[in-house]
């Protein structure tokens, strides 16, 4: 399964991107079912590229949640272009994904 | 829609800085892109307060603006997932930056917006409990923020 | 009967005279002279009728009203905080009259063995009937809001559908909803499926995510999962009818029964398609049907423009008279029309092109011995109800006191559920939901199975034990009581405060989140300590698995141990802050 599900639409100029990555987004501050504290695992950066041009770039700490949803748009794009999204979390594990602009 | 995945979640952190050194994200093999992307500002997210939070990740003040606009649930309906959004007329944004007053670490996200990024973004926070939300957005090289109170309730007993 | 028939009609003649229903009394002398609540002059060119959180009551009921209903802030005082003798005064309706007994709690047993049981689906139907046909069926809407497809057993047992059944029959043109959703989003919307009428929400959306995933929507343009309005022809004219669901389904009930929708008030989502209604569909007239609650409600009229009248339910305030709020674009009616199937709201509208002229509103208690059966009403009900009579009928117990559940603060049948929480499940301490619903026995009538489960009927119904520090408990009273008491009535949620077993407490309303509770003790006299651990036992959780012990079976076991009801050791509330408020009473 891919971690990524990613969709962008472009009207007129305007493309608009929405995103949906699979991560735990531990905080660092929740016990498990014995106890322990779970420690902290979550996204801390969030990339997407068109055109070789990073367009967004999120930061994220253990605040934001679980499974994270983002949404934002940008101007430049065409139907058809590729868009290229890609996160790392704070234990070095990433992965990307692109979507084709609809 | 149309997705596809070039990479597993397992991949390791080489891994991961040889793909991103790839997209031209990590200036690894690529120096002239190094600074194109921000560091995760490790100082700022560990900070207690928003004030802190904000002095570690831009050195700078704020003031509030009608220009800035954020919206939420008035009630949330899962604490570990509220919907917030920001949204701002003001010109040249370079950066939108939300945190949640009352969390352990104040500052749960910020956004660098790249050439033909538009001023505005969505996403999910956790809430521990009823807090003001503020939403920081930089024009021009100036900080200008909006807040919005969310209550964050146990639930139950309705009806 | 027929004397007491003739006495009930004398006493309505008399409380007609006067007040909120002092048209209806001018119609009658004009006509035979005898006494007739229900002959409603015509006034206008379309008649909306409502009903509202019948709670899926069938048969007529006793349900005695609140004798504390506090207003904190600005609503100190005014509709729908006052009760008693200051709801008469505010109201202008005379003492020790049917509608007296209609709308409050006074002298609540000796009136209502005087005047009998309201509601009743069989009577309902008899009034919307005789109402429809003589403004004209052409002329006539029946809007329900919401609330009706839970609260009796029959309701519950067939997970909605045989609330359906009723409401076809009865004719319902337009509902929203609010318990009809805890059932889950799949069987909801099967229900809808068999429903004849429109349903109506302009305030429930797909969540982003679940949008993502493609879930099915009204339109994926708004991302609102219903349709948010219906435009019926009324009278000749055009009267837009839009639907507010109850905002906090997610956050009253569990998560899951609706994990893919997004709530809250949303006034501006509410204006935005107010405008649409009048501009691009041409409505004459614009009519709210709202699961908001009163306040709420209030509040939405003074921010939103072009509403004409808001139709309310949620709070089961049961309000004579709308209230005229004041906006930016002029003014906006809110009414409230009670619960239990005890009251039909008949509004009579002058409707003209494009504009409202006029209005009249009564709110009519639907009393049983007035109103004859409705006889294919009651042979539905028959047949629905026939599976279940040998479990509804058991005896339980026999009813000590007045037995009820309504108003800001325990009622005696609370008591008798934590009482037996605490000593079914050897806890220390109970909690019970302060649900609005639930309705009321009078001192030697039967507990039945019907009767408890009439007031516990939930699809999360469990009962837990759970281990809580003093100061877990307190959070839980002081986040409940912020929903109650909160002066802003967007952060209110709308049920009553939490019922306590096996300790006391005090409670100033006036006060802010996090010190509104305080001397917590048990019933031995010692102090509820912020780090000991207590056994608490309680029922509802929002969010622990259920399919183990639902709370009626416990309820019942403690009842048939008991022979006759009466709590003997009532948890105590001591409020502060109170005095002259007429939301409460002396």
């Amino acid at each position: 399964m891919p971690s990524i599900r990613m969709k962008a639409a472009a009207s007129g100029d305007t493309t608009e991107v929405q995103a949906l990555v699979q991560h735990p987004m531990d905080s660092g501050f929740v016990k498990d079912a014995s106890g322990n504290l779970i420690p902290p695992h979550h996204i801390e950066t969030l990339v997407f590229q068109h055109n070789g041009k990073t367009v967004f770039t999120a930061l994220w700490g253990p605040a934001v949640s679980k499974d994270p949803y983002l949404k934002f748009s940008f101007k430049g794009a065409a139907k058809g272009d590729a868009l290229t999204a890609t996160w790392i979390d704070n234990l070095g594990k990433t992965d990307t994904a692109t979507a084709k602009i609809a | 829609m149309s997705f596809e995945s070039t990479a597993s979640l397992e991949a390791t952190r080489r891994t991961a800085l040889r793909l991103l050194a790839g997209l031209g994200l990590y200036g690894i093999s690529m120096p002239a892109f190094a600074d194109a992307v921000p560091g995760w500002p490790a100082d700022a997210f560990k900070a207690k307060t928003a004030d802190e939070a904000l002095v570690a990740l831009y050195g700078k003040k704020f003031e509030m603006s009608d220009k800035v606009s954020i919206d939420g649930p008035d009630i949330a309906e899962n604490g570990g997932v509220v919907p917030i959004s920001v949204d701002t007329k003001l010109p040249n944004v370079t950066s939108i930056s939300i945190l949640v007053a009352e969390n352990p670490n104040a500052l749960a996200s910020s956004y660098k917006l790249g050439e033909g990024a538009n001023p505005a973004v969505g996403c999910r926070l956790k809430m521990a409990k009823t807090t003001k939300v503020i939403a920081v957005v930089e024009s021009d090289g100036k900080l200008y923020a909006a807040s919005r109170d969310v209550k964050v309730t146990l639930g139950g007993c309705g009806g | 009967m027929q004397a007491r028939r003739r006495e009930f009609l004398a006493a309505v003649a008399a409380a007609l005279a006067t007040g909120p229903f002092a048209h209806t009394a001018r119609a009658q002398s004009a006509k035979s002279g005898a006494a007739d609540i229900y002959a409603l002059p015509r006034h206008g060119n379309a008649r909306v009728l409502h009903i509202t959180d019948t709670h899926a009551q069938l048969l007529p009921v006793r349900f005695r009203e609140p004798s504390v209903n506090l207003g904190i802030g600005a609503a100190l005082g005014k509709t729908p905080h006052v009760v008693g003798d200051a709801f008469l005064k505010h109201f202008g309706i005379s003492a020790h009259t049917p509608l007296a007994h209609a709308f409050t709690c006074l002298d609540f047993e000796t009136a209502s063995r005087q005047y009998g049981r309201l509601g009743g689906y069989a009577h309902i139907a008899t009034l919307v009937n005789r109402l429809r046909s003589e403004a004209g069926a052409a002329n006539t809407v029946l809007l329900d809001g919401g609330d009706t497809w839970q609260g009796s057993w029959v309701a519950h047992a067939s997970k909605g559908e045989a609330m359906v059944e009723i409401c076809n029959l009865l004719g319902v043109d337009a509902m929203t909803s609010h318990f009809e959703m805890t059932y889950g989003a799949e069987q909801f919307r099967a229900n809808l499926a068999k429903f004849k009428g429109s349903y109506v929400a302009q305030n429930v959306f797909a969540t982003d995510e679940a949008a993502l995933n493609g879930t099915e929507m009204f339109d994926e343009e708004s991302g609102r999962v219903f349709r948010p309005y219906v435009i019926k022809e009324v009278g000749g004219r055009r009267l837009a009818v839009i639907g507010q669901c109850f905002p906090y389904i997610p956050i009253a009930h569990p998560r899951r029964f609706v994990p893919d929708w997004t709530f809250g008030i949303r006034d501006s989502d509410m204006q935005k398609v107010v405008n649409q209604a009048r501009s691009q569909d041409k409505a004459d007239a614009v009519v709210v049907l709202s699961h908001n609650g009163m306040d709420v409600d209030l509040k939405l009229a003074s921010r939103v423009t072009g509403i004409d009248v808001i139709l309310g339910g949620h709070t089961h305030d049961a309000v004579p008279q709308p209230v005229a709020v004041k906006n930016a674009g002029g003014t906006t009616l809110v009414a409230n029309a009670g619960s239990n199937g005890k009251f039909l709201g008949v509004l009579d509208l002058d409707i003209g092109i494009g504009k409202l002229n006029d209005v009249r509103y009564t709110l009519l208690p639907v009393f049983a011995d007035l109103l004859p059966e409705d006889a294919a009403m009651a042979a539905k009900i028959a047949e629905l109800r026939a599976p279940h009579t040998k479990f509804l009928d058991e005896k339980l117990a026999t009813a000590g006191e007045v037995l009820y559940r309504r108003g800001n603060f325990a009622g005696t049948l609370d008591h008798v559920i934590c009482e037996a929480l605490t000593k079914e499940l050897d806890a220390e301490i109970a909690i019970s939901p302060g649900f609005r619903w639930g309705t009321s026995l009078l001192p030697g009538e039967a507990v039945t199975m019907d009767a408890l489960t009439t007031s516990t009927a939930i699809t999360y119904p469990d009962v837990y034990v759970q281990e809580m520090t003093g100061d877990t408990i307190k959070t839980v009273l002081e986040d409940v009581c912020d929903n109650l008491f909160n002066p802003d009535p967007y952060v209110q949620q709308g049920g009553d405060m939490v019922r306590t077993g096996g300790m006391d407490f005090t409670c100033t309303p006036n006060n802010t989140m996090g010190n509104r509770i305080s001397d917590m003790t048990l019933f031995n006299g010692t102090k509820i300590e912020a780090g000991k651990t207590y056994k608490v036992a309680g029922w509802a959780s929002v969010t622990l698995e259920q399919g183990k012990t639902p709370v009626w079976e416990t309820v019942a076991k403690h009842l048939r141990s008991v022979g006759t009801v009466k709590t003997a050791r009532p948890s105590r509330v001591t409020l502060k802050g109170v005095d002259g408020n007429p939301g409460i009473m002396s």
